[in-house]
C-alpha cells in the first residue's frame, strides 16, 4: 500500500495524459503542450481589440491634441503646437468649467458615499435576511431603468408647475444644484452596491467581538467597520466620480445654462469643427482620472470593480 | 456590537426613505404619462391615453428602437466573447504585463464617458477618416462592454478552480472538448449575467453614442433626448420613459431567478 502511495504522490513522473489518450488529436495534443500557445490563442484577439480600437484611439487624441486648426480651410493643420494647451490655461472660461465640473464631480461623491454608508449598513448588519434581499432588489431595480428616463424624470420633477413647486418645499428650478441632485440620484445604486459588498464580506463576529470586548458601537464602526470598507468606498467613489466627471447629458437637461468640460468638448468636436482643441480639453479629465487612480491603485480597490 | 434601538429605527428609516426618493420621479413620470397637461402640470387634472395613442404610432420611436437593438446585441455577442478569452486568458495563466491588461480593460468605464467618446470620435473621424454610423457605434459599445463580460466570467473561474477542467484532462478530453463539455456549461449564468450587463449597458448608453452615431443611426437614448425638449413631443418621450421603466423590470426579475437557481443549487 505505502509503495503505490508513493508512485500516486508523483503525478508530474506521469507520462501527460493528452499524448497517451487516443481522443486527443494533433491540434488537441499541440494546445496541450504548448501553454504560451494557448495563451496566445486566447489573449490575441481581445487584446487586439483593446490596443487597436482604444489604445491607439487614446495616443491619437493625445497627438490630435498637439495639433491645430487652419482658421481658413478648417482642415486639421498636423505641425506641433502648444496653442490648445495655451488657449486653456489662458481662457478664465476653460478654468472655470473645468472647476465646476470637478466640483460637481466631488460634490455628487461625497453626497453618494454618506448616504450609501448608512443604508449599505442596515442593508448589510441590521436587517433581516428577508429585508435584505428585497432591500437589494429595490436598489438594483432603479439601476437598470435607463439613464435618460432618470434625468427626464428629474426635469419633469423640477419643472415650472411641476411636483417640486407644487410641495412647496422651494424647487431649486434648472441649474447647478438640479445636476448635482440628478447626478447624485443616477449614481447613487452604483456608490451603495460596492459599500454593501464589502460589508457583506465583514463577518459578524468581528463586530461582536468588538462590542464585547467593551467597545461602544460608534467605536466599532470606526475602527473596525470603515477600515474594511475602504475598497469598496474607493470603488463606488471612483463610479460616481469618474461617470459625472464624464457626464454633460444631465447638465444639458436640468443645469440651465451651465457647462461642464463635456460639452465644450462635444461642441468642438462637432459643431466649432476643432478637433484638437477638444482633444486638449479632454486631457483635463484625463489627467484628473489618471492622478486619481494612481493615488488609490494601492488600496486594491480597483480589483473589486 | 449591540445597537440601540434608536439607531436601528434611524438606519431603517434613513433607508426606506431614501428608497422611498428613489422611486418618486420614477412615479412621477409614470404618473404623468396619462397627465391632459402637454407641458406635465403637477397635479394632473385627468387622465388621457393620448400620449400613449401617439407614442404608439410613432415611426421615430420605433426606428430608434430598432437601431438600439442591433446595436445592443451585435456589441453584446462581441463583448461575450473577447470577455470570456480575456477571462480565461487572465485567470488560468500568469504572464508579463497581466497586471497591465487587466487595467487596460477597466480602463473604458474607468475614464469619464466625454473621454472615451472624443477618444474614438477622434480615432474614426480625425485619424482613420471613417464616416460616423451603425458600426462606429457598435465598436464603440463593445469596447466598453467587455468588462462587464469579463468581470462576470472572471469572477466564475475563480471560485470554480481548475480541478473539474483536470480530471476532463486526465481522462483523455482534449483542450476544445474540456471547453466545450465541462468549462462552458459552468460559465453559463455567468455568461448570462454578463451579456444582460452589456446589454443593458449598451442598450442605455448615452454619451459615448452621441460622439460615435452618424447621422443615420438614431438610438433610442439619442431619439430621446433629441425629442425630449420639442414641447409637443414630450408627452410622447414620457410615455417611452415609462415603456423602459417596465422593461428594466425584466433583468433584475431574471437576475433574482439565477441567483436562486445558485442558491437552490448548493
Amino acid at each position: 500500500m505505502a509503495t503505490t502511495d508513493v508512485a500516486d504522490a508523483r503525478p508530474d513522473q506521469a507520462p501527460a495524459p493528452a499524448l497517451r489518450g487516443p481522443v486527443a488529436r494533433p491540434g488537441s495534443r499541440l494546445l496541450h503542450r504548448w501553454v504560451w500557445l494557448r495563451l496566445s490563442l486566447l489573449l490575441s484577439a481581445p487584446l487586439a481589440w483593446m490596443l487597436l480600437v482604444y489604445v491607439v484611439a487614446l495616443a491619437a487624441l493625445l497627438v490630435t491634441s498637439l495639433w491645430s486648426v487652419d482658421s481658413l480651410s478648417s482642415e486639421i493643420d498636423r505641425t506641433w503646437t502648444l496653442d490648445n494647451f495655451r488657449t486653456l490655461l489662458d481662457n478664465e472660461v476653460y478654468r472655470k468649467v473645468a472647476l465646476r465640473t470637478v466640483g460637481v464631480a466631488a460634490a455628487v461623491t461625497v453626497i453618494d458615499v454618506a448616504i450609501a454608508l448608512p443604508i449599505a449598513f442596515y442593508m448589510a448588519k441590521v436587517a433581516s435576511p428577508r429585508v435584505r434581499r428585497m432591500l437589494v432588489v429595490a436598489v438594483l431595480t432603479p439601476l437598470w431603468a435607463s439613464y435618460l428616463v432618470k434625468v427626464f424624470a428629474w426635469r419633469v420633477v423640477l419643472s415650472e408647475g411641476g411636483l417640486a413647486e407644487w410641495s412647496h418645499l422651494g424647487s431649486p428650478g434648472y441649474g447647478l444644484t438640479a445636476v448635482v441632485i440628478a447626478q447624485s440620484y443616477i449614481w447613487l445604486p452604483y456608490v451603495i452596491l460596492p459599500i454593501f459588498a464589502a460589508l457583506e464580506r465583514v463577518p459578524d463576529s468581528l463586530l461582536e467581538a468588538a462590542g464585547d470586548l467593551g467597545a461602544p458601537s460608534r467605536m466599532v464602526v470606526r475602527t473596525v467597520v470603515l477600515p474594511l470598507l475602504v475598497p469598496g468606498i474607493v470603488a463606488g467613489a471612483i463610479f460616481s466620480f469618474s461617470l459625472t466627471m464624464g457626464d454633460y447629458i444631465t447638465v444639458n437637461i436640468v443645469g440651465g445654462a451651465s457647462q461642464m468640460l463635456g460639452n465644450l468638448i462635444f461642441i468642438n468636436a462637432g459643431a466649432a469643427n476643432n478637433l484638437p482643441l477638444a482633444a486638449a480639453i479632454a486631457m483635463i479629465p484625463i489627467v484628473v482620472m489618471l492622478v486619481l487612480l494612481t493615488a488609490i491603485r494601492r488600496t486594491g480597490a480597483l480589483e473589486n470593480m | 456590537m449591540t445597537l440601540s434601538r434608536t439607531t436601528r429605527r434611524l438606519l431603517a428609516g434613513l433607508t426606506f426613505g431614501v428608497l422611498a426618493l428613489i422611486y418618486l420621479p420614477l412615479l412621477v413620470v409614470v404618473v404623468n404619462s396619462v397627465n391632459p397637461s402637454q407641458s406635465m402640470t403637477w397635479p394632473p387634472d385627468g387622465v388621457t391615453f393620448e400620449w400613449w395613442r401617439r407614442a404608439a404610432h410613432s415611426a421615430g420611436a420605433r426606428d430608434a428602437l430598432v437601431t438600439s437593438l442591433q446595436v445592443a446585441v451585435i456589441a453584446t455577442a462581441l463583448a461575450l466573447v473577447l470577455g470570456t478569452l480575456l477571462a480565461l486568458a487572465l485567470q488560468r495563466y500568469s504572464f508579463f504585463g497581466k497586471h497591465s491588461v487587466n487595467l487596460l480593460v477597466i480602463l473604458p468605464i474607468a475614464l469619464p464617458g466625454v473621454v472615451t467618446g472624443i477618444a474614438l470620435n477622434n480615432g474614426f473621424k480625425g485619424i482613420l477618416g471613417i464616416d460616423l454610423s451603425l458600426w462606429t457605434i457598435v465598436v464603440a459599445h463593445a469596447t466598453f462592454c467587455i468588462v462587464t463580460v469579463f468581470n462576470n466570467v472572471q469572477a466564475r473561474l475563480r471560485r470554480m478552480g481548475t480541478s473539474l477542467e483536470e480530471a476532463s484532462a486526465d481522462l483523455g478530453a482534449g483542450v476544445l472538448t474540456t471547453f466545450r463539455l465541462v468549462t462552458l456549461p459552468q460559465l453559463r449564468s455567468a455568461l448570462l449575467a454578463g451579456g444582460m450587463l452589456a446589454f443593458a449597458l449598451s442598450f442605455d448608453e448615452i454619451i459615448v453614442t452621441t460622439f460615435t452615431a452618424g447621422n443615420g443611426a438614431t438610438t433610442l437614448p439619442i431619439w430621446i433626448l433629441n425629442n425630449m425638449f420639442r414641447p409637443n413631443q414630450a408627452p410622447v418621450v414620457n410615455v417611452v420613459a415609462v415603456v423602459l421603466i417596465v422593461f428594466s423590470i425584466i433583468p433584475v426579475w431574471l437576475a433574482q431567478r439565477l441567483s436562486s437557481d445558485v442558491e437552490a443549487a448548493r
